[in-house]
């Protein structure tokens, strides 16, 4: 594999990062689900170049799922549950997004000393791309647990999900079946929490989960 | 000869930014009115301005000092002296190892900081206001600024602009992330540098939300065109600058003769044209952000250059 | 007895007997001039000297006095490295009396500065000459106590008298951890001279503990946070013309103090040294503009200041001792020369700004920037020097605060081939940390002039700000004029660090700079990064003039004078201007939401009320509230606790004393 293919795969793999990033900084519902777009276009255009230097037909089947599903399928039913639910446009958030994003930088230098330490002897590509898809998975654990709004929630959720992908396909040898079973239980899980956006809101008038927590009886 | 051949490049580039600078503010100013659907000013109407400014008298105010005169002169050389040693159309030019990109930044700071200390001259509350804020985001974009060239220096090793240059083109420099990474900093503290939208706007005078022009605003005359002048100086050096570094085809390289340097010379135009034009869409498309969203937008820049340092350092093949 | 040490020695005794002097005829008016009259004498006398010694490529002289301890004696040495910081010592000395001359005419208890004074010029000299721990405590402990009896000159206000007790606090707190430092190197041999410990290096566990203690002791007189709190409440407090030499030069010889004890007696230092120095020194440089912004007490805000520039200076330390640890001695030269550099330009500036203030304070009696504005007017010399130094400070070419922050970027750039993990995280956020605080020094001198001398007068005594004296001012331009040649022409400056480089990093030093074409830096190579002040400088300035001369000759150069335009309303009160601290507001929200955790409380009258509204500012000083008040209210509580060890009687404390010697018997039994 030369150079270029190697430089090509690095700078979608990283562009993934780039857009979890600008998923941090994001304060308005609208642009965070079109960065979500955005996202799942980057692991669309990784999975299909995985799938050309690979040589692997089946990984262009996921690309497509991806660009259908999460591309398109997934921000526009959320943009209808945004409107359709009148939901506040602003994101609430629990941590500032300067102290937020600066746990984003914290978390990308761990997950490379974590993934380069462990892996001295892997394919230079496999390396790093899997320690490019721990910090995304990295950054979407760290949305959820800096927004307050659900829908910020599920989309800190799904890009998670789109690192894992992205550490699948960069490990070579990933049957087809598990990918389609990942992304068949995401679909699932997205319903799910598509019918619970409209519970909460049905019951507390607000998307904001602190809402929940006064209603667990925890905090009186 | 060869050394006269070297002062000419050396001088032509340095008259050339001068020359150039209005007209980009011009085209810029044109692109936005075209895409608003107005007619818009003749592109050339940033030197009709500046030749009636420098004509007109200077009124000044009662208690104005002489840092408030001195200073319009030290804002223009400095960022003059900056931009031209910004590699346009050739590369490797005779003075290009005075200063190498740490010192360009530190240039443009010594600009900033006699006007930031020029708005406070006359003890105004807008020239304050103003003042407060620039430095508030100078010290975001500053640090933003110096990370994105850790990245370049790393990668080109070397902090010279014109080593950056050759660097860049040579055919060993694959796509980068960190490079990406630098360049979409670079471009967010161009837009704060130069005072455009969404950070401020160059073109308002409404006054809680002004930044750059809450500074200037007790100048007349001459004084003004200086300042106008070093503003659109300012401009075209992160134009060059960014096309310098990210398209640098068609730069000469040093001693290329003549034709190569025709070549550069109308590549530079190209580049310069697609700036504009680019900057001018980019303004129309996005409104301004109130004040105190810009430090998140700055701090993201900042982040940005931090974070293409960081693979640079842990990865050197990133 | 006439190598150079001796010869300084003799000037030591003479800055002594000058003290002496001082007290004998503290009665006498011109006492002060005498006093100062001297000590700027000797402390030329000793620049020339030293000089001469750095130029000719200092050989070490040494002396050694029967005085102290009987079987070692003092011992005194001159090698590359203490010539440098005596310089510096001497030099800031010279100056600081020369300004003193003019300045001290206003001090209302001479008496009380004067034989400190000397006394305290005299302690830094020896602690930079001695060659032994002994002399070096000794000479160190003299330091300190001289400068606290300068802090609580003016001991009537209780600020000061506060600044005083955490000042003894700390310094003895500091010499404790030398003292401790200093016992571990000479070992259970009990080598105390220098070259005793040189020659039998520590183990690495015994010098990791050595490191640390150096840091806190050395740190806690230079001011590295966390242990700065002293710094900011005493530098300020002490006579202007003293609080330069605090800040200028005392901090320097603690840094000496640091650069003596881990570069020189350590021996080779290990990876995780430079990771403690140089997280210390990012957090210092941020920290240290941060506190300095908050502030509108002049004195106070230069002094957080050097806060600031200790951290930059020691940034420059830990990656010398990265590159040294792991044998890249080239780049460990340029990172330790840039370290240096730095030192030198910080008491040229920090200097300069604070006889700036002291001009300020003996024109209109007042330290808080909020009563000043419209300085320049009055006062137009000072203004221009105190700008000149807000310039430098702030890291401006041409200028001399550039060209070390310039070598330190430049030697983080050589890092990413250091192969530890830690230090590729750590390098490039001190590199970022670096590029903050220089671009927040830049807003916070903004802020400094801007509301000093610039605006309209705020206050009675701004409007009657008188120009000081001329010795004052010669003292300021001397110092501006430094300023302007290390910027400008860096070469000469740097190859005179070169022999203490080669000391220090195993014969290696920056390449020559004397001999590049148009007198440039280049610190690698020329395709790397070169740097040319004499041509910057010129650029500007002839660009400028010939604008100016353009502008002139075809163009308009009618000036007529009106009211200020102000967008149409202006207002003629001053106190609607921006203040110190609406300057700083944008900053405070951006970075003091999370470093102060700044709450702003706004409270507006109800619609009719004609009462006021009102803005309060809370702020929580992180390092205090987190680390001192715990710490003190820890030992109250156990003092409490203790307490009622008085009210035992006499069988009681004898069962103390029993029990005690017991255990300490038991320990033994078990340990051996």
């Amino acid at each position: 594999m030369g150079g270029f293919y190697f430089d090509v795969a690095h700078l979608f793999a990283g562009g993934l990062v780039l857009v979890s990033f600008m998923m941090l900084y994001q304060d308005r519902l609208y642009a965070l689900i079109n960065i979500y777009a955005l996202h799942a276009l980057a692991l669309t255009l990784s999975v299909a170049w995985q799938a050309y230097v690979q040589d692997a037909p089946h990984l262009f089947i996921t690309a497509v799922i991806a660009l259908g599903f999460k591309m398109l399928f997934i921000p526009l039913a959320l943009h209808t549950i945004v409107r359709r639910l009148g939901i506040h446009r602003d994101i609430e958030t629990v941590v500032g997004v300067g102290p937020t994003m600066l746990l984003g930088i914290g978390l990308v230098a761990l997950s490379m000393v974590v993934v380069l330490k462990v892996t001295p002897d892997a394919d230079a590509l496999a390396r790093e791309d899997l320690a490019f898809a721990l910090a995304v998975l990295l950054l979407g654990l760290l949305l959820m647990v800096a927004r307050r709004n659900a829908v910020g929630q599920v989309i800190g959720f799904m890009s998670m999900e789109n690192g894992l992908i992205l550490a699948a396909t960069g490990a070579r040898g990933m049957p087809l079946v598990v990918e389609i079973s990942v992304a068949f239980s995401i679909v699932v899980a997205f319903f799910v929490i598509g019918v619970f956006l409209f519970r909460i809101r049905e019951r507390f008038d607000t998307v904001d989960v602190g809402a929940l927590d006064e209603h667990r009886g925890e905090r009186g | 000869m060869a050394v006269i051949v070297d002062f000419a490049v050396q001088g032509a580039q340095m008259l050339l930014v001068l020359l150039l600078a209005p007209l980009l503010t011009g085209v810029v100013r044109k692109v936005k009115a075209r895409l608003t659907l107005r007619r818009g000013a003749s592109v050339f109407q940033p030197y009709r301005d500046l030749l009636r400014l420098m004509r007109k008298e200077v009124v000044l105010a009662e208690n104005a000092s002489w840092l408030f005169r001195a200073a319009p002169y030290l804002i223009f050389a400095s960022t003059w002296v900056a931009a031209a040693l910004v590699p346009t159309f050739a590369g490797g030019l005779v003075f290009s190892w005075t200063a190498d990109l740490i010192a360009i930044i530190s240039l443009l700071g010594f600009g900033r900081f006699f006007l930031a200390l020029a708005g406070m001259d006359i003890g105004t509350s807008f020239g304050g206001i103003g003042s407060s804020r620039e430095m508030m985001i100078a010290s975001l974009a500053e640090p933003a600024m110096m990370l994105t060239v850790f990245s370049l220096a790393l990668i080109a090793g070397s902090t010279q602009l014109s080593t950056v240059a050759a660097m860049m083109s040579s055919t060993e420099m694959g796509l980068r992330v960190s490079l990406g990474m630098a360049l979409v900093a670079l471009i967010m503290v161009a837009i704060a540098e130069n005072a455009r939208i969404p950070v401020d706007n160059p073109a308002t005078h409404l006054e809680l939300t002004m930044v750059h022009e809450a500074m200037v605003l007790e100048y007349s005359g001459r004084h003004l065109a200086l300042i106008e002048l070093a503003a659109s100086l300012k401009l075209i050096l992160y134009v060059s600058l960014i096309a310098c570094i990210f398209v640098p085809w068609g730069i000469g390289a040093p001693g290329a003769g003549p034709l190569l340097y025709a070549v550069g010379a109308v590549a530079y135009f190209g580049k310069f044209m697609i700036g504009a034009f680019l900057l001018g869409l980019f303004e129309t498309m996005v409104a301004k952000m109130r004040v105190f969203r810009v430090p998140d937008f700055l701090g993201a820049a900042l982040m940005l250059g931090l974070l293409g340092t960081l693979l640079l350092f842990v990865s050197r093949s990133l | 007895m006439t190598n150079s040490v001796s010869v300084l020695l003799l000037l030591v005794a003479a800055q002594l007997a000058t003290a002496v002097i001082a007290v004998v005829f503290s009665r006498s008016a011109s006492v002060g001039r005498l006093v100062y009259g001297l000590s700027f004498f000797i402390s030329s006398l000793a620049v020339v000297l030293l000089l001469f010694h750095l130029l000719a490529l200092g050989e070490v002289s040494r002396t050694s006095l029967p005085l102290g301890l009987p079987w070692i004696g003092a011992n005194f040495r001159l090698d590359a490295l203490s010539s440098l910081f005596l310089l510096i010592v001497d030099f800031g000395g010279a100056i600081a009396s020369l300004y003193a001359l003019g300045y001290g005419r206003h001090e209302d208890a001479p008496h009380r500065v004067l034989p400190f004074y000397a006394a305290f010029l005299a302690g830094m000299n020896l602690v930079v000459l001695a060659d032994d721990a002994f002399t070096f405590l000794l000479s160190w402990e003299l330091m300190s106590l001289t400068s606290w009896a300068l802090v609580v000159a003016h001991h009537r206000s209780e600020a000061n008298r506060k600044a005083g007790v955490i000042y003894l606090v700390m310094a003895s707190f500091g010499t404790f951890c030398l003292l401790l430092a200093f016992g571990l190197l000479a070992g259970s041999a009990g080598a105390y001279g220098f070259d005793a410990i040189r020659a039998l290096p520590p183990g690495p566990g015994i010098a990791g503990l050595v490191l640390i203690l150096a840091l806190v002791g050395a740190g806690s007189k230079a001011g590295l946070v966390p242990l700065h709190v002293w710094l900011p409440l005493a530098h300020p407090a002490a006579p202007s013309h003293v609080s330069a030499l605090m800040s200028g030069v005392m901090t320097k010889v603690a840094i000496y103090g640091f650069i003596r004890i881990v570069f020189d007696l350590l021996g080779p230092p290990a990876w995780w040294w430079s990771l403690v120095v140089l997280a210390l020194a990012g957090i210092t440089s941020v920290m240290g503009v941060l506190y300095a912004l908050m502030q509108h007490d002049i004195k106070r805000l230069l002094a957080y200041h050097t806060v600031e520039n200790v951290g930059i200076i020691f940034i420059g330390l830990g990656l010398a001792l990265a590159f040294r640890a792991y044998g890249m001695v080239g780049a460990g030269a340029l990172a330790l020369t840039a370290g240096l550099l730095h030192a030198v330009n910080h008491s040229v500036f920090k200097s300069l700004l604070f006889f700036g203030s002291g001009a300020i304070l003996t024109a209109t009696g007042e330290r808080d920037m909020e009563q000043m504005g419209g300085l320049i007017h009055r006062m137009p010399h000072t203004a221009f020097a105190f700008l000149v130094g807000s310039a430098a400070i702030s890291a401006l070419p041409p200028l001399n605060g550039f060209v070390s922050e310039w070598l330190t970027f430049q030697a983080i750039l050589l890092s990413p081939q250091l192969p530890s993990w830690g230090l590729k995280f750590l390098v490039p956020a001190t590199g970022a940390l670096l590029a903050l605080s220089a671009a927040l020094a830049a807003a916070c001198f903004v802020k400094a002039f801007g509301i000093i001398f610039l605006g309209r007068p705020r206050s009675d005594a701004a409007t009657k700000a008188r120009e000081v004296d001329r010795f004052s001012l010669a003292a300021m331009y001397a110092l501006v004029a430094f300023c302007l040649i290390i910027g400008i022409l860096p070469g000469p400056f740097i190859d005179l660090l070169a022999p203490v480089v080669k000391s220090l990093m195993l014969g290696q030093s920056m390449p020559h700079q004397s001999g590049v074409a148009w007198m440039s830096i280049v610190p690698i190579a020329e395709s790397r990064s070169s740097y040319n002040g004499l041509l910057v400088f010129l650029f500007i300035a002839v660009s400028a003039w010939l604008a100016a001369l353009a502008i002139h000759r075809f163009a308009s150069r009618a000036t007529r004078r009106g009211p200020a335009w102000d967008c149409g309303a202006p207002d003629p009160r001053p106190i609607t201007q921006y203040s110190a601290s609406s300057f700083a507001q944008p900053i405070r929200r951006v970075f003091g939401s999370l470093v102060f955790r700044a709450r702003e409380n706004v409270v507006m009258p109800p619609p009719g009320d004609l009462g006021p509204a009102r803005l309060d500012v809370a702020l929580i000083d992180p390092v205090w509230d987190g680390i001192y008040k715990p710490v003190s209210a820890g030992i109250l509580g156990l003092a409490d606790r203790l307490n009622r060890l008085q009210f035992l009687t006499i069988r009681q404390f004898l069962m103390l004393v029993f029990s005690t010697l017991v255990l300490l018997l038991l320990v033994l039994a078990i340990w051996q």
